[in-house]
């Protein structure tokens, strides 16, 4: 019953996003009114309301024959993990995928219905399209079930144990969709005539919300397999992280090259917009495809050839509608030691580590057909390219303050400081210790940054627009070098070791000590959970950790819980491995990692940078606005057809 | 700013440079997978890094002091593997897994570590962040 209902939910979107697309294209072409259109976009959200709420009612009421519910749901799970399964498996979270994504169609289509925002939406309409029928045809989540099970397995025990899985999914989403924005405003710019040179101006406030979701969601996916998957990292370069760093990068990069309008990098704007949403394609086709995260093909997906058609057919829209152009204007020459110059090199190299990644993330793909040999890329090929390349991106987020002075001796008289501090922090840092190279040169960078941002003139002082744009970079580049320290140290120093204790035992890492108390066994729920006592004693301290291995019969699968003991120094992470049949044993593995907190703490700031910037673009608008016809920011000469 | 053909020779160097980097990087991260059947018909090609796959044969994990004995069986080939340290408690016998080292000169294959098994799919050790997908 609720199945039917569901299926009528995804129908209906099915006709509604085309319906929207047909109607939007005659606003665009005979300058329709639009108002039915607008509708048809809205009509579109509400069916995928209404899909998402038939499922979520179907998991909480336990509704087994709903296909769904009986693979992802179960009676033992508890309401807030009851409601997040509707992501926690790939039917159910393309549902809220294009929940998100019709939310930002219909969001997007109130604005003043001219010729580039008309012919933008037909571009959303049409991706929205494409994914009501994967939903409906290739994934539909609410095919029945017979005979009706009398209960489910539950969502991947892993998805069970931290609250961020109610978070970090939607936030993640909501960056990834974010991108369609730009990326239809891109292909739409050269079809629009006159209004499509407006395109950079519209884009760059929806370009900031996907930045900064997606920021906060990379972050958080982070501290939560950090506190979750127990082996004690936070990134593992694996395909499906990989999937949400290119396009990050690729925006971050637009977020620079369209600063002040963006003139002078028209091409630059228009290639960015559009590899954001293309990455994220093709990060759909990766994750949700089986064709990289499975080394032994066990799930053939039929989503596969789909996801891979759509990403081809949007990489060659895409270069027929922004490909052949005009060659800009000649502009007047730029001085060497400039913004422009930095925000340039900048975007080189950001791209550049979005090619490395990409190239270490497909790799094997391609790798196999052509040389029939099965491969994977080790975090080693990431080691060694992305991040001396991030390293240098670090070093140019400290040249902003330093720039502002127009002549070279001024710029290099304000880099001295900053550059001063770094090479004392280089030096200090390899004296007392031998970090790598990489790491030395970030914690030098870091240094470098900080200290730029810290000792530029006019910080933090009188208020106005145009200082508090430099208020929310500055925030962001402080951010990223926090983060850079804090991934640096924990890469360097973190200090581990692996044993197994009988009760009574004792592992020592560094002046940390972790004695076995006691391993007990419980089986509430049918889960099966060993629970070890440690005593953790560090420098005269004491405190009890209890971590946890639970093993999950339903899924046949084993989860174990770190106990982390957070400090703003250090983190002490202990993860229990494996008990012995009689309770007397226990694999333990101890982990000290230094400053793991400024990870968190810089995505914490660089996430509020990407809100200031935000709402200082919204109030430039409202100051804009009761001076229509007045300063218009002259965008994109080389965007008209 | 920089002239047109400054721009191009800067591309190609950039492009040059990126390549030379890239496949410079790749030369000994690259792991490649291997059944038991290949490694016994080529037992050079596993001396270097690889992935080795198969089933526990029941019967076969000892466990000696920190370091476990098994065997990994594939279509009628076994191969013998030591791995020091605990396998993760995904690790069962009769159970498909995969070990990460490299073949001994004794024939029997060091395992740095197991690759965890995840649902019916094989992932490296860490699962990804994004739970989506983690079926």
């Amino acid at each position: 019953m609720l199945g039917d209902l569901g299926t009528a939910g995804l129908v209906a979107g099915l006709l509604a996003a085309p319906l929207a697309a047909l109607l939007w294209l005659r606003v665009a072409l005979a300058g329709a009114p639009a108002r039915p259109a607008r509708l048809a976009s809205v009509g579109a959200l509400l069916a995928a309301v209404t899909a998402c709420a038939v499922l979520e009612a179907a998991l909480l009421g336990h509704d087994f024959s709903v296909r769904f519910v009986a693979e992802n749901g179960g009676r033992h799970v508890p309401l807030y993990y009851a409601v997040t399964s509707l992501w926690s498996a790939m039917d159910g979270s393309l549902l809220l995928w294009l929940l998100v994504l019709a939310g930002y169609g219909a969001l997007f289509a109130r604005g003043r219905p001219d010729r580039l925002r008309a012919c933008a939406m037909v571009v959303i309409s049409v991706v929205t399209t494409f994914f009501f029928a994967l939903s409906t045809f290739a994934a539909n989540p609410f095919r029945a079930v017979h005979p009706v099970p009398p209960d489910g397995p539950g969502p991947n025990p892993l998805l069970q144990e931290h609250a961020a899985m109610g978070v970090h999914p939607p936030l993640l989403y909501a960056g990834y969709l974010g991108m369609v924005v730009p990326f239809a405003l891109a292909l739409a710019a050269p079809l629009a005539g006159p209004d499509g040179r407006d395109w950079l101006r519209l884009a760059r406030p929806w370009a900031l919300v996907a930045w900064t979701t997606l920021t906060a969601g990379i972050v958080l996916g982070a501290w939560w397999s950090y506190a979750v998957l127990g082996w004690g990292g936070y990134w593992a370069w694996d395909p499906v992280e990989n999937a949400s760093l290119l396009p990050w990068l690729t925006t971050t990069a637009l977020l620079h090259t369209s600063l002040g309008g963006g003139r002078g990098r028209e091409r630059w704007n228009s290639v960015l917009a559009c590899a954001g949403f293309l990455l994220v394609l093709l990060g759909t086709f990766l994750t949700r495809s089986g064709a990289v995260a499975s080394v032994h093909a066990f799930t053939e997906s039929p989503l596969g050839p789909l996801l891979l058609g759509f990403v081809l057919l949007a990489v060659l829209a895409t270069t027929v509608l922004t490909g052949p152009r005009q060659p800009p204007p000649a502009r007047p020459g730029v001085p060497l030691w400039s913004r422009p110059t930095a925000v340039l090199v900048n975007t080189v190299l950001l791209v550049t580590v979005a090619a490395v990644v990409l190239i270490g993330t497909v790799l094997p793909l391609i790798a196999e057909p052509v040389t029939g040999t099965r491969a994977s890329v080790g975090p080693g090929y990431y080691h060694r390219t992305a991040v001396p390349l991030a390293v240098v991106v670090l070093l140019l987020a400290g040249l902003p303050p330093a720039l502002r002075v127009r002549d070279r001796a001024g710029v290099l008289r304000r880099l001295a400081l900053p550059g001063a501090a770094a090479l004392a922090t280089v030096a200090a840092v390899g004296l007392l210790s031998r970090p790598g190279a990489a790491a030395l040169t970030a914690f030098g960078a870091a240094a470098f940054v900080l200290t730029g941002l810290l000792t530029a003139p006019g910080v933090p002082t009188t208020a106005g627009l145009r200082r508090s744009r430099r208020r929310a970079a500055t925030l962001g580049h402080a951010g990223l070098a926090l983060l850079a320290v804090g991934v640096a140290a924990s890469a360097t120093y973190a200090r581990v070791d692996e044993r197994t204790l009988r009760v009574g035992e004792t592992i020592r890492v560094g002046d940390v000590a972790a004695r076995l108390e006691s391993v007990q066994r419980a089986a509430p729920g049918g889960r099966m959970t060993v629970r070890a006592r440690l005593v953790v004693s560090s420098g005269g301290h004491s405190h009890l950790a209890a971590p946890v291995l639970r093993y999950d019969p339903a899924r046949d699968m084993a989860v174990t819980v770190p106990a982390i003991d957070a400090g703003t120094r250090r983190d002490v992470y202990l993860t229990l491995l494996a008990v012995a049949a009689d309770g007397g044993s226990a694999s333990v593995r101890l982990a000290v990692n230094p400053l793991v907190g400024l990870i968190w703490a810089g995505g914490a700031v660089g996430t509020a940078a990407g809100l200031l910037a935000l709402s200082d673009t919204v109030r430039a608008r409202r100051v804009r606005r009761p001076h229509p016809t007045g300063r218009r920011v002259p965008v994109a000469a080389g965007a008209s057809p | 700013m920089i002239r047109r053909p400054g721009r191009l020779a800067l591309v190609a160097v950039l492009l040059a440079g990126g390549a030379l980097l890239v496949t410079g990087a790749l030369r000994d991260t690259l792991t490649y997978y291997r059944t038991p059947g290949e490694v016994l018909a080529d037992p050079d090609a596993a001396r270097e890094r690889v992935r080795l796959g198969g089933e526990v044969v029941p019967g076969s994990v000892r466990r000696d002091g920190e370091v476990v004995l098994f065997r990994l069986a594939d279509s009628g080939h076994e191969v013998a593997v030591r791995q020091s340290g605990m396998p993760p408690e995904t690790f069962r016998e009769g159970e498909d897994a995969v070990v990460e080292g490299r073949l001994g000169v004794d024939g029997v294959f060091d395992a740095e570590h197991v690759v965890v098994r995840h649902g019916n799919e094989y992932r490296p050790a860490p699962p990804p962040a994004e739970p989506a997908d983690a079926r």
